[in-house]
């Protein structure tokens, strides 16, 4: 107990990294895009993982209301096939 | 103190999407029959028809039909409520379509294609193409 005195917790379970992470943002709200276009594989790309998932919003930090619309939009190209329900190395 | 409304009969035009996929073993001839067929559906039904959008033979990202490419056209059209009803039915009777899909659009996406088709989008990308050719 005596060594931690000098440390912070944190530094002795090394939780918290060097240097501090960058917020999150909300790339809708800061770029003023205001509707995503379902026929973009390229750019719905970005919201999903390898297997095709949707990406959280603590992962991207997309505000909920674009979020909403992020997810119909990939739902959309589903069933369009542009975008695969599931697969395994999208990216 | 209801103020009746103007125009009652004046029929309001809504704003829609239709993306279908055609099925690939379809000929150039019959690929244009059928695109002309739709394309005059939206204008006999009091609808207009605003942007037309051909992708070729596209390849799909899981099969469907067993087929792995497809035709893609896109249709932007203003037309009155029940004609997607319409509309929709006649794809689903047609066997030359695979699948197909109906988008209302909001004045966003309304927004977005106009600027979409005036090639306002990825300047900055065609610039650097230009560059580096």
């Amino acid at each position: 107990m005596s060594k931690s005195k000098n440390q912070s917790p944190a530094m002795i379970f090394n939780t918290t990294p060097e240097t501090p992470l960058k917020k999150k943002y909300c790339r809708f709200k800061k770029n003023g895009i205001k509707y995503i276009d379902y026929k973009d594989a390229n750019f719905l790309l970005k919201f999903v993982n390898e297997q095709g998932k949707i990406l959280p919003r603590r992962i991207t930090g997309t505000s909920l209301k674009y979020q909403r619309k992020v997810s119909n939009a990939v739902k959309r190209a589903r069933h369009l096939a542009i975008l695969p329900f599931v697969t395994d190395g999208l990216k | 103190m209801a103020a009746k409304k103007p125009n009652k009969e004046k029929v309001v035009l809504n704003d829609y999407e239709s993306v279908i996929i055609f099925t690939p073993v379809l000929s150039d001839e019959q690929l244009k029959d059928a695109v002309a067929k739709y394309r005059n559906m939206i204008t006999e039904n009091g609808g207009e028809l605003v942007h037309e959008e051909n992708w070729g033979l596209t390849k799909l990202a899981y099969a469907i039909e067993k087929k792995t490419t497809g035709f893609y056209h896109i249709y932007e059209y203003k037309a009155p409520a029940d004609f997607v009803a319409k509309f929709e039915l006649a794809f689903r009777r047609d066997e030359r379509i695979m699948r197909f899909l109906t988008t209302s659009l909001d004045r966003h996406a309304v927004h977005y294609n106009t600027r979409k088709r005036n090639g306002e989008f990825n300047q900055n990308k065609k610039e650097k193409q230009q560059e580096g050719k």
